[in-house]
């Protein structure tokens, strides 16, 4: 039942009004009928926010409550698509409104006029409940989009027919009467239902050397990548949501800047996937919610992307999630709280914000869906803590529920170290879950080379604080010759050019074939220097820097085994 | 239209207004004084009971007895061509004695968000004769790519340098500036304005001014009246516009003027809120949209506070820009003109502007090399402050005088000095090429074939 109120007072994106409404309820507010959430409720007043401007609106003006709250719609016509926070898509935006958005257009999410060739999978007679498929549409090249069954459905199927559907006809009826559609509406703020979560035990493969090999991410599993800016934080994302090998991938550009999307918009249709040879685009869905549109639907635009990332997680793909930036998530909570002049926590921030953090992340993992399929939505989310000060409200409220830790640094990026990861502060906590699949696929030794590629890094840490107080020739043999292979380390394999067209990719075979020549070339050091050759001869040994030339060649088997034949040529001549 | 006269209080540039009919949210609002003088003003809140209004002019020489009349419409900057070669205030006025503007037509200044899907990738780079710019943060049509400067740093200078050599190669046409001073002194704003009449460049310059001692409160809508000329030239026109705002910083100050009036809770070192959304409704109003001709560059200024760049202005404003070009008092005080500090400067959109057939293919190497030499020889600098040069190895030395080259010849030139891009990556390679080959490990092997040892 739609009720009806009068607006009392505006400022900004908050509104008051006299209305009955239960929270979350969705309101359409002003005579322009703007869309709006209820927030907040006192008394015969309710808080309402709005998704778009309200410049023009005055008290005594209508509201109408839809008693609904905020929903996303879920069908066949996702993928490929660009919304904004509300799932409005942008492209019918542009053709009602313009080049630039103006308030009160709506356009449905799906497009209602285009027809889908529906494969029934199941007959009439059965039993079906909630998420279990009933047939599927063909949405990509790639991808097979399942029709389920809304999560709170069940019953015996009456009839279901094959055939060419639009995502409002109907295609199965219950003997309850329902009917089921292509699509069906799900509140972005509640969790889609899933019968068991399980424990991450399969990596997420990135492409990025740093990533696979120093600090995984689990399917399922949850990372941040907090950093100052300019330091590669959304060059990083877009690496991830290019290159990871999850089924979906939805990004969420929140309060970004309006040209990186454009150029992820220019970009995924043209990039091929690695493992299909399709474009990427076809797999990927963009809400886009720049810095400068409505603050209260970048608020939204979180839970809208978390909620089409479970809906193809029910579907049984693994989904990854990228949310950029969830800092600006985070300010878009504190500018309506500090409208509402509810009692600041700490920073202005309000008091819920670590509970609303870890409510989102919580909503990744690698589950058994309600049908019985093993699928995952793995969340990446960015974090911009300013000035680069880890201890702010939002980065210390995201770690202590993200398990891998990819800390960015404004020093590293200075010197073009890309990707700008600072390798001591970041950390996986799922290395030791996934040390078995990585034996088992990779190498036997894996996990071994991984330990000793650490302890290198770490040793050189210390070192290099010797070094700033003496000088590095002042530094015992040993341990010069451990500084040159910590730089190989630094240089060939963390460092990755995302935008050299070979490197930007790395298999995991070819990130263990790395290690694996630098560790070599330090154990043929370790063993000329016990021999007696000096430190310095080692240093100028010359083919180990060629292994900075592997990242660039596409046969990079062939290329490793020469430098690798030479580096052994070489140690032996020094003897 | 009605007129009230129950204003019930005034605090700094708010006036509170009761017993109204129905006042729109953001409407305009002039104020009557009983000497005659009339100000105008914006709605900051409504409700049944109060309208809270801000005032452009300030409230000074108000009292109660004040008439206000809301006009039920918002802000709008009347445009025509005939706006370039004019001065105006900070809130749209001519002030430059010439004739009124026919307006062709009114725009609202809040201006609506480009629809990402519409906005069109930018690519093209502007050569702006500046090594450190060009050459490692390079600037392309569409950005919006501030100046952190501080006190007593050449920002100015180099604002004006840009504008002036600024040109995409291989087109002819140059760029229309649109200028905006919030709160500079007037000294600083007759530099620049003989500047653009010296050059020539008035003709086609529209400046807005907003000077020192002009009311605070203007300045919040004197960067919107510049942004909205812009768009109206290039997304009207198909000009391609450089905006220069100057001082950002000052602009923040009066958004917490009146955050603070309002008595609203403040956020990071008593700045708003909302302070992240206000400014990216400024800076988002940058680029390119697809099938328009025109773009919008933009070059905010801005002075960080005791130069520290993690003060919320210039914080806010590196999460929204497309990078940042940094100065340094440390190379300014050594006479190093422009005094940019590559370092922390960054253009997120260089790459896209660079490369073969748009500069040249070695640019993105090149710069990444120079980058990591000239960072590992500031490191080093602090390294010879405590252990002194002797004990460093023969290759540090090396990075050392790079270092120190790299200022000398690369860094520094004349304030009228327009460096072509090869010109400029020419140096970069006369100062690599004093490194052995094999160091130069971020340069593939057929770059360093075609470049090392030839320039």
């Amino acid at each position: 039942m739609a009720k009806t109120g009068t607006i009392y007072r505006i400022a900004g994106p908050v509104v008051v009004a006299e209305l009955e409404a239960d929270m979350y309820d969705v309101c359409r507010v002003g005579d322009e009928r703007l869309l709006g959430e209820v927030i907040q409720i006192n008394g015969s007043r309710c808080i309402i926010q709005v998704y778009e401007d309200t410049t023009g609106i005055k008290p005594g003006e209508d509201v109408e409550n839809t008693g609904q709250p905020l929903v996303v719609e879920l069908g066949p016509g996702l993928l490929s698509s660009i919304y904004d926070g509300i799932q409005r898509p942008l492209s019918a935006l542009r053709d009602l409104t313009g080049d630039f958005v103006k308030r009160g257009a709506s356009a449905p999410a799906l497009d209602r006029k285009r027809r889908w060739d529906f494969k029934a999978s199941v007959k009439a007679g059965v039993v079906v409940k909630g998420g279990d498929a009933i047939g599927s549409v063909r949405e990509s090249e790639t991808i097979l989009h399942k029709i389920l069954v809304p999560p709170l459905v069940s019953g015996r199927i009456a009839s279901i027919s094959d055939g060419s559907f639009t995502v409002t006809d109907t295609v199965a009826r219950l003997d309850s009467g329902t009917e089921l559609k292509l699509m069906h509406n799900w509140p972005v703020r509640k969790p889609r239902p899933v019968k068991e979560k399980l424990l991450p035990k399969i990596p997420l493969i990135t492409g990025q050397r740093i990533f696979d090999s120093l600090f995984p991410l689990a399917k399922g599993g949850v990372a941040a990548i907090p950093g100052p800016f300019g330091s590669g934080k959304t060059v990083t994302q877009q690496a991830l949501a290019k290159w990871s090998d999850a089924d979906i991938v939805v990004y969420v550009g929140c309060g970004e800047r309006g040209n990186e999307m454009t150029e992820v918009l220019t970009e995924f249709p043209e990039i091929t996937d690695p493992r299909t040879g399709k474009p990427l685009m076809q797999r990927t869905i963009l809400i886009a919610n720049t810095s400068n549109m409505p603050v209260a639907a970048r608020e939204a635009s979180v839970y809208t992307g978390v909620t089409l990332a479970e809906y193809y997680r029910d579907m049984g793909y693994s989904v990854a999630l990228m949310a950029d930036s969830t800092s600006r998530w985070a300010e878009a909570m504190r500018e309506i709280s500090s409208r509402l002049e509810e009692m600041p926590g700490e920073e202005g921030y309000p008091a819920y914000l670590s509970t609303k953090l870890s409510e989102f992340y919580e909503r990744s993992g690698r589950v058994t869906t309600l049908a019985g399929n093993e699928a995952s939505v793995s969340v990446i989310g960015a974090v911009s803590p300013p000035g680069g000060d880890f201890s702010e409200p939002v980065t210390q409220g995201t770690l202590r529920v993200i398990k891998t830790f990819w800390a960015l640094d404004a020093k590293l990026a200075q010197r073009k170290h890309f990707p700008a990861i600072n390798w001591l502060m970041s950390y996986s906590l799922y290395l030791d879950s996934l040390s078995q699949w990585y034996e088992e696929n990779v190498a036997p030794d894996w996990m071994e080379c991984i330990k000793r590629a650490m302890a290198v890094l770490q040793e050189e840490e210390k070192l290099m604080e010797i070094v700033q107080l003496v000088g590095s020739d002042a530094l015992p043999e040993r341990e010069q010759v451990t500084l040159q292979v910590a730089r190989m380390f630094r240089e060939f394999l963390l460092q990755q050019n995302a935008f050299h067209p070979v490197d930007t990719y790395s298999e995991l075979k070819k990130t263990y074939r790395i290690m694996k020549t630098i560790l070599r070339f330090a154990d043929l050091a370790k063993a000329a220097l016990d021999s007696g050759v000096r430190a310095q001869r080692i240093t100028q040994v010359k083919s180990k820097d060629r292994v900075a030339d592997v990242k660039f060649e596409k046969d990079y088997e062939a290329f490793l085994a020469g430098v690798n034949s030479d580096i052994e040529k070489e140690f032996a001549a020094l003897k | 239209m009605k007129e009230y006269k129950t204003i019930t209080r005034i605090a700094g540039p708010l006036i509170f207004v009761e017993k109204t009919e129905p006042v729109g949210y953001s409407e305009l609002v002039n104020i009557a004084l009983p000497s005659g003088e009339v100000k105008s003003g914006q709605v900051l809140d409504t409700s049944s009971d109060i309208v809270v209004a801000q005032v452009f002019e300030g409230t000074s020489g108000m009292g109660l007895g004040a008439r206000v009349k809301f006009l039920g419409e918002t802000i709008k900057l009347p445009v025509s061509d005939e706006l370039l070669g004019r001065i105006l205030s900070g809130s749209g006025k001519p002030i430059d004695d010439g004739p009124e503007v026919v307006p062709e037509k009114l725009m609202d200044i809040t201006g609506a968000a480009i629809n990402p899907y519409a906005r069109s990738s930018p690519s093209d780079f502007i050569q702006t004769g500046i090594s450190t710019i060009d050459g490692m943060n390079t600037l392309v049509r569409g950005q919006k790519l501030p100046i952190f400067s501080g006190s007593g740093l050449p920002h100015n200078e180099i604002a004006m340098q840009i504008a002036r050599q600024a040109k995409v190669r291989g087109s002819e046409e140059g760029f229309a500036i649109v200028f905006a001073a919030m709160g500079i002194t007037s000294e600083e704003a007759q530099k620049f304005i003989s500047e653009f009449e010296e050059t020539g460049a008035l003709k086609r310059t529209v400046v807005f001014l907003n000077l020192a001692d002009d009311p605070a409160v203007e300045r919040l809508i004197t960067p919107r009246m510049a942004l909205t000329a812009a768009e109206y030239f290039a997304f009207e026109k198909g000009m391609h516009v450089l905006v220069i705002l100057t001082d950002l910083t000052n602009y923040c100050e009066s958004l917490r003027e009146i955050g603070a009036a309002r008595s609203e809770i403040p956020g990071r070192r008593g700045y708003p809120g909302y302070m992240y959304t206000d400014l990216a409704m400024i800076y988002e109003r940058a680029g390119m949209i697809k099938g328009k001709k025109g773009s919008i560059t933009q070059l905010p200024i801005l002075t960080m506070p005791a130069d520290d760049i993690t003060h919320p202005i210039p914080d806010l404003t590196g999460y929204i820009t497309e990078g940042q070009i940094v100065l340094s008092k440390e190379l300014h005080s050594r006479n190093i003109y422009p005094p940019i500090d590559v370092l922390p400067s960054l253009s997120r959109l260089m790459n896209l502007g660079i490369g073969p057939r748009k500069t040249r293919d070695d640019h993105k190497q090149a710069s990444d090399q120079l980058y990591a030499f000239y960072a590992e020889g500031k490191d080093l600098r602090g390294l010879v402050a405590i252990v002194g040069e002797e004990s460093l190895s023969e290759r540090e030395r090396r990075i050392l005088k790079f270092a120190a080259d790299f200022e000398a010849k690369f860094v520094k030139q004349g304030k009228g000095e327009d460096r072509e891009i090869e010109k400029t990556l020419d140096i970069g390679w006369s100062l690599l090429s004093e490194i052995p080959e094999s160091e130069l490990t971020r340069v593939s092997p057929e770059m360093r074939k075609k470049y090392y040892g030839k320039r």
